[in-house]
């Protein structure tokens, strides 16, 4: 133990100087001092278990579809009066929605200086490279997130405002979901079905990711984190792609 | 065993660079893979070509000098191992071998396979030390340590500063080595005085010398010749958001 102890000291104050460092490197250091890049990861962390909070209560709420148009459409129209009389009709969905494109400006806005980062650390590219040995969901975080973004716009479009949506019915929301993945409109639940998908592979290494930003350090807890990411990846998908099955195979019209 | 090897060729940090392919017969499969080098070197010298320039020192995997990058791989196929522990035994007769120095914006190629690793200096300077008497070395007991700690506080230790995480990594990120260096501090007592000021100032460096950040992919840990783990990330993190609170306290 004693001896061991020591090492550790020792090893501490020994900076290893390669041989051969000729090149000046002071011109090549960034003066500027960035911003830590754990303080990103953190707010990426945070905003990020937001949104899945976020998911999870919209999964909820999708599901409702199973119990019938008035069902559902009530369910719709109670949104618009969540925390009345405490605040007017809709602000607390107006609160929700301007929270959570914080939380989506501020998640894209750190993966995007992370990322930018991340491509000027490795300006030579490998002449020989194998495919990195991380998992799929790991490498395609960053696609990923922007197929998840487009559809999220695409989806506002379609079923918030309506624009996009062959019926476009504010009023019965019911019959815009059962338009939307119309077999005829195979597109549209083609892009969901990717998009969720895409959400489900984010999920699962985000939700890990964001356990060890946060300190996640045991193994133990690694093993919790993992497990729970997928665990939590596959409900989500399966909940979300539930609506567009039953709407196809006429479980729902 | 004849085998061929493409090797990165780059006169200095000026030059573009490209890679050669060169023959290299008889070698034993018991040689080393410098040791594969050193017989090219050889070859190239008698021919006089410029013989290929690459880190080595101690040659018994602890010094942290060679660094290679074989098929893609941070210090080649074998696990927990670095370049110069790794045989030729491991390769098959007639194989083609790509040898590439570290990439990384913050390890510029001085020549060939040898780089400048000097920001990982600029880390261990920022916070990599204690703050302690110098003189005789203090009685060891004097200072217990729970043995859990003293034995992750090892683990983390057993790093040699090689600099294949930052190879392997997908973002260039310097993050294992970093975490390393500050779990193996701030888990003895000894490195308590400094332990916020130390992963603040080191991150900090870690960052400027212009490494990426960290995305928990792995890829550092499975090439470290020395296993260190992936979790002394998260005590980095922990240690960084404790730091944090504590400074603006």
């Amino acid at each position: 133990m004693g001896q061991g102890l020591h090492t550790v000291i020792a090893v501490a104050v020994d900076t290893k100087v390669p041989q051969a460092a000729v090149a000046s490197k002071a011109a090549l250091a960034p003066s500027r001092k960035r911003t830590s890049s754990v303080l990103l990861k953190i707010i990426m962390a945070v905003t990020g278990i937001t949104l899945i909070l976020f998911l999870y209560l919209h999964m909820i709420g999708n599901l409702k579809i199973f119990f019938g148009a008035e069902a559902f459409d009530h369910y719709a129209h109670w949104l618009r009066s969540v925390a009345t009389p405490l605040l007017p009709r809709t602000w607390f969905l107006w609160i929700q929605r301007g929270g959570l494109t914080v939380a989506v400006i501020a998640h894209i806005a750190s993966a995007a200086i992370l990322a930018r980062r991340a491509r000027a650390a490795r300006p030579v590219k490998y002449v020989h490279r194998p495919k990195v040995q991380g998992s799929y969901a790991a490498r395609t975080m960053r696609w990923g997130g922007v197929i998840v973004l487009l559809f999220v716009i695409f989806h506002v479009l379609d079923l918030t405002t309506g624009t996009l949506n062959p019926v476009g019915d504010k009023q019965h929301p019911y019959a815009n979901v059962v338009a939307d993945f119309a077999l005829d409109r195979w597109y549209v639940t083609l892009f969901y079905t990717l998009a969720i998908v895409a959400v489900g592979f984010h999920l699962r290494h985000g939700i890990f990711s964001a356990a060890r930003t946060l300190g996640q350090q045991t193994a133990r807890g690694e093993r919790i984190a993992r497990a729970s990411a997928l665990v939590l990846s596959l409900v989500l998908v399966a909940g979300y792609l539930a609506v567009p099955l039953a709407v196809m195979t006429g479980l729902v019209d | 065993m004849d085998i061929q090897v493409r090797v990165w060729r780059q006169t200095d940090s000026a030059d573009k660079g490209r890679m050669v392919t060169y023959d290299v017969k008889d070698i034993s499969p018991d040689a080393s893979f410098l040791e594969m080098l050193d017989v090219l070197n050889e070859k190239l010298i008698l021919d006089g070509d410029d013989p290929v320039a690459f880190d080595h020192d101690c040659r018994e995997g602890i010094c942290g000098m060679c660094s290679m990058v074989i098929d893609g791989v941070a210090h080649g196929p074998e696990r927990a191992t670095t370049t110069c522990q790794l045989h030729m035994r491991h390769f098959a007769d007639g194989d083609v071998i790509d040898v590439e120095p570290w990439r990384a914006a913050a390890f510029p190629v001085i020549k060939d396979l040898v780089v400048d690793r000097t920001a990982f200096d600029r880390i261990i300077q920022a916070g990599g030390y204690i703050t302690a008497p110098t003189g005789a070395a203090p009685e060891a007991h004097s200072v217990p340590v729970p043995k859990k700690d003293a034995d992750l506080a090892f683990e983390a230790a057993t790093c040699i500063g090689c600099g294949a995480c930052v190879a392997a990594c997908p973002n260039g990120s310097a993050m294992l080595f970093t975490a390393a260096k500050v779990a193996h501090l701030g888990l003895v007592p000894q490195g308590q005085p400094e332990r916020d000021t130390r992963v603040l100032d080191m991150l900090q460096a870690q960052d400027d010398a212009g490494f990426g950040g960290c995305t928990n992919a792995g890829e550092c840990t499975t090439v470290c010749p020395k296993g260190i783990p992936l979790t002394l990330i998260g005590r980095l993190n922990a240690d960084y958001r404790k730091a944090l609170r504590n400074s603006n306290s």
